[in-house]
Order: structure tokens, then C-alpha cells, then sequence
């Protein structure tokens, strides 16, 4: 199985208190994996580390082979690491077509040009439209994002991570705040992911989480007390415990 | 104009909205607006060239502040910076050709434009305020010590600037030195308006909504905004280098920090974030400034001032941009 993705002992503390403990996981290309863990487990931190965001005490990062530890956030989506964010972080002044078109510039290296418009690129406006167009939202492509519905709006944050061509996607709560009736269209853009694509996606919703990973990685304290399948999360003791609160409690203790 | 709103699914690629029209549009409005003010003040043809020298620096003010998101108190930096690099250029080393004086304006802005630019890059609200702040007093300081080159606080004086191709001499009525303004204008605001509807535009209205976003899609946002604030420079330095010509004196009020506030309040006044609403902010501005202090000498700046409190309470988005947010209104019932 080759690897696209590796997080090797991993560890950060903040003054005394270490919030990552020694964590690896390792992906390969077409992984489902969910990060869970209860509140003040360490996700965040653990994203933040992932993403380059913070810097590690010590541990590695590896993308596709590659020694990206050292690497500031930009440089690292780059290389093909590219996260959604919890709440959205979109252009209210723009509309989904140039969210995206930005984003296929960006890729391409044409961010920068001072001259011609994307609308004139026959290119980009194809990859464009063929983008929306999978996620259902070609319809609303040129209404400004603060016109357009939560749900949408997830949706096009999907599209704008898919525009980068990510060789490894991190979802950070995909369907956070996104009402009821709308979170099976999510669904069905999750399940429609690039099949070579390595997802992580840290949830809260276990209903999401069966549906979607075919593997469960648990967090808590700071350190990975389950890695394996779906089924099998919910039978570990440790899990259960982390979920209760005692597990937190007993290794503070310890 | 009406297949902007694409509504079957099937239309996927929808046509690019109508830019070429409102180009048109804006160039034949700076036109007619331009010949107005000709025939209206014929004998006034300085203040013209003035308030066209001013929007150039509110235009490039708002390459930065409208488009970028920066809070700068210190833009006249870079409009100075270009009026005595075109005017020492001329002064000491003999270059009158106005062409060549506008490119080196234009060079000594975007010059200072990286300068400034890295400094106040540096901060973020308040405190990248107080750094623009701070540079253009430096930049002040500056001019006013180095009096050997800039004339201190005499000014510099000694330009007398070529005929420009060789034909048009600059005259005592200041007919040419406006032709000239008003072309550099049209020039600069064309080269704008393709600016910021580029790739390089739109990455800049995304970093000024969120910067963290931009980063995320792996874009450099300082190196953008730098890039930025080095183009904004030019467009001033060219602001400048107009100023110099028309006026053959360059003094240090041209970088000092009332004129960065009142740019800032003209483009406040016309709007951020659009080409128009600068040029509006500007126009209105100045003229509304020279109207009001000629009929009322004691009081003019009382006035200026409530009409800003007017401005920023009944239409926050400026003139430009509360009447095309009106005209959209109407437009969609």
C-alpha cells in the first residue's frame, strides 16, 4: 500500500500541558478516514499541526513522500494539502464562479497575472462549470455567496478544496450548521470525492462518520486510542471510556 | 446584459458580464465630465489639473484601501515620492521631456511604494495604521532635510518641463498641462479597470475578505498585497509626476499627512472598492471644497465636515456606491 500522507510521532505541548501526544496515523490514496474524539481531545491542534499552522516539538509530516515539516501552511497546500474549514471562510462579495476560478488559477499559476480575465479562458471556465456542476450549485454560479444558502455555501467550500486538486482532502466538520434537509446533498458530495483522493474528515455526527469513513481514528488527551474500523470503534473499551470521561481523567492521573 | 442570470442548468458557462460597455461608458463620462469643467472654468484650469493629479492618487489609494483591505493614513508618501523624483529628474539633472517625467514619477512611486509597503505590511489594523502614519512623516522629514536636492521647505523649483511631443508647450492658461492630466487619467484608469478584473485583482478582493481563505488555497497574501501596494505606487507617482509638471514646484505639502487624510476622505466620500467612486470622491471633494471656501472663507472646513458625517451616516457605501446600490434596487423590481 503506498503512502500519500504520514504523521510520525507527532508532539506538541503548550506550557506543561501536552495537547499532542505522540501521534502517527498514515493514509494512503482513496483512504476515508475520520479523526473523532470528545471535546478538548486535541483535533484542533492536531489540524493545526497537520496544516502547518503550528509547529511540532518534534514528530514528522510527510506528503507524498516528501519531508514537509519545516513547510508554513501556503506552501504546504502547494504540495497537495488542502483543508475545508468548520465554519465557512468564503468571499461574500463573490460569487461561486469566481471562487472557484480563483482557486483553478491559483493552481495553475495564474493567480498573479495582471491582464485577462478568467471568463476568457476557456480552460478554467470549463473546469469551472464541470465543478459546479458535480456538486449542484451550477445554478447559483453568478449570485454573490452572501445571497446563496448555508448549505450552498458548504458545498462550494467543497468545491473550492476540489478545485486545488488536493492529493490529500481534510474536512474539518463538512456539515456543520448545514440544516437537516440539506445534509444529504453533502452526503452525496462527500461519497463523490475523487475515489484517489485520501480524505480526512474530523466529525462529530457518527451518523456521517459510518456513513462515510471505512476508517475511525479516536482522539483523546492528546493521544490515538483506536485506529481501525467502523465497526469496531464502538465495541473498544477505551473509546467507550474516552466518551464517558474517565479515560481523559485516569491518564491525567497517571 | 440579461444572461448574466443563468437559470437553466444547462447553460452552464455564463457570459462574461458587459465590460466593454461600461468601460466605454466610464471613459466617455471622464470625457464629457473633463470638456465641462473646460468650458465652465476656463480660467481655472489649475484646479482642474489639481483635482485630476488628486484622483490619481485616490485612484491609487484605492487599489490598496478599496480593493486590498489596507488602513493607511499615509498614501501622499508615494504621490510626493513621484513628484520629486519627476521633479529633481527635471531640476538637477536635466530631463524635461514630461513623458520621461512621468515614467520616473512613476518609478520613484512604485520605488516608495515598496518601501512603505513592507513597513506597513507589517502590522495589521490599528497598528498598520499608525505605521502608515509614521512613514508619511518619515517621508516628510525626509524631503524637508535633503533641501540640497528637494528645496526643503522653499520647495523645489527650477522644472520647466518640454513641449509634450515635441508640439504642445505647456502654456500660461494651463491648456496643455490639463490635456495632459486628463489623458494620463484616461490612460491610468483604463490600465485599472483591466487590473482589477485580472486574476491578480480578484486574488486581492479575496484576501481583503479573508486573508485566511487566500492562504488556504496556497497564495502568498503579503507578496500579493506588496505587489499591490507597488502598483498603487506607480499610479500615485504618476499622480504626482502631473503635479509637478502642471505646477512646476514641487512643495512638501504633496507627502504630507493632511493630504493622505484628505484622499482618504475623498475616496470615503465616493466610495471604496470601485474605479468610479474614487474619481467621484475626488471630483466632489475638491470641487464641493473650493466652492465652500470661497463662499464662506471661516467656516468652509465646518462644512466639508458635516457633509462627511451626512455621507458616512445616510450613505456608508459612499456616493458611487449607495446610488449603483439604489440603481440595483430599482433595477431588480
Amino acid at each position: 500500500m503506498s503512502t500519500v500522507f504520514q504523521v510520525q510521532n507527532l508532539k506538541k505541548s503548550f506550557g506543561g500541558l501536552a495537547v499532542t501526544q505522540d501521534v502517527s496515523i498514515s493514509m494512503a490514496p482513496g483512504d476515508r478516514v475520520a479523526l473523532i474524539g470528545p471535546n478538548g481531545a486535541g483535533k484542533t491542534t492536531f489540524v493545526n499541526l497537520v496544516t502547518g499552522h503550528l509547529q511540532p516539538d518534534s514528530g514528522k509530516v510527510t506528503l507524498g513522500g516528501e519531508d514537509v515539516t519545516s513547510l508554513g501552511p501556503t506552501k504546504r497546500v502547494q504540495q497537495g494539502l488542502v483543508r475545508s474549514f468548520q465554519v465557512t471562510r468564503l468571499f461574500a462579495d463573490m460569487t461561486p464562479q469566481e471562487h472557484v476560478a480563483l482557486a483553478v488559477l491559483q493552481r495553475t499559476g495564474r493567480s498573479r497575472r495582471i491582464l485577462g480575465n478568467f471568463h476568457a479562458m476557456p480552460d478554467v471556465m470549463a473546469e469551472v462549470g464541470e465543478l459546479l456542476h458535480t456538486l449542484g450549485i451550477d445554478h447559483i454560479a453568478t449570485r454573490k455567496v452572501s445571497e446563496i444558502a448555508y448549505g450552498q455555501q458548504r458545498l462550494l467550500e467543497i468545491a473550492l478544496a476540489l478545485a486545488l486538486k488536493p492529493k490529500v482532502l481534510l474536512l474539518d466538520e463538512p456539515a456543520a450548521g448545514v440544516p437537516q434537509s440539506d445534509t444529504p446533498r453533502i452526503e452525496a458530495a462527500l461519497a463523490g470525492l475523487p475515489s484517489d483522493l485520501a480524505v480526512l474528515m474530523i466529525e462529530h455526527d457518527m451518523d456521517l462518520v459510518f456513513r462515510f469513513a471505512r476508517r475511525v481514528v479516536v482522539l483523546a488527551a492528546g493521544a490515538i486510542i483506536f485506529d481501525g474500523s467502523p465497526q469496531d470503534v464502538t465495541k473498544d473499551a477505551r473509546v467507550r471510556e474516552a466518551y464517558l470521561g474517565n479515560y481523559a481523567n485516569d491518564r491525567s492521573a497517571a | 446584459m440579461a444572461a448574466i442570470e443563468t437559470t437553466s442548468p444547462t447553460a452552464k458557462a455564463a457570459t462574461a458580464p458587459n465590460w466593454l460597455l461600461r468601460d466605454l461608458a466610464g471613459l466617455a463620462v471622464i470625457l464629457i465630465v473633463a470638456a465641462i469643467g473646460f468650458l465652465l472654468f476656463p480660467n481655472n484650469l489649475a484646479l482642474l489639473t489639481r483635482i485630476t493629479a488628486i484622483a490619481l492618487l485616490v485612484l491609487s489609494l484605492d487599489l490598496v484601501t478599496g480593493y486590498c483591505g489596507i488602513a493607511t493614513l499615509g498614501h501622499a508618501a508615494l504621490f510626493g515620492a513621484g513628484a520629486y523624483a519627476a521633479g529633481i529628474a527635471a531640476a538637477h539633472f536635466d530631463i524635461n521631456d514630461p513623458i520621461a517625467m512621468v515614467a520616473i514619477g512613476a518609478l520613484g512611486g512604485a520605488v516608495a511604494g515598496l518601501v512603505s509597503g513592507a513597513v506597513i505590511l507589517r502590522g495589521h489594523g490599528l497598528a498598520q495604521l499608525v505605521l502608515s502614519i509614521a512613514v508619511v512623516h518619515l517621508f516628510h522629514e525626509i524631503a524637508n532635510k535633503a533641501s540640497e536636492w528637494t528645496g526643503g521647505s522653499d520647495g523645489l523649483s527650477g522644472i520647466s518641463p518640454d513641449p509634450v511631443f515635441g508640439v504642445f508647450e505647456f502654456d500660461l492658461w494651463g491648456h496643455t498641462a490639463y490635456g495632459f492630466g486628463i489623458a494620463l487619467l484616461v490612460i491610468v484608469f483604463m490600465l485599472l479597470r483591466l487590473l482589477v478584473r485580472s486574476p491578480f485583482g480578484m486574488l486581492c478582493r479575496g484576501i481583503k475578505e479573508d486573508p485566511i481563505r487566500v492562504s488556504a488555497m496556497g497564495a502568498s497574501v503579503q507578496g500579493t498585497l506588496l505587489r499591490m501596494y507597488v502598483i498603487s505606487g506607480a499610479v500615485a507617482g504618476i499622480g504626482g509626476a502631473l503635479n509637478a509638471i502642471s505646477t512646476q514646484v514641487v512643495g512638501l505639502d504633496s507627502l504630507s499627512f493632511t493630504t493622505s487624510a484628505e484622499s482618504l476622505v475623498m475616496l470615503v466620500l465616493g466610495g471604496t472598492g470601485s474605479l468610479f467612486g474614487a474619481l467621484i470622491g475626488t471630483v466632489s471633494f475638491m470641487v464641493f471644497k473650493d466652492f465652500v471656501s470661497a463662499v464662506n472663507p471661516f467656516h468652509w472646513l465646518t462644512i466639508v465636515g458635516a457633509l462627511l458625517i451626512a455621507v458616512v451616516l445616510f450613505a456608508p457605501k459612499g456616493l458611487y456606491g449607495t446610488a449603483a446600490q439604489l440603481l440595483n434596487r430599482s433595477r431588480r423590481q
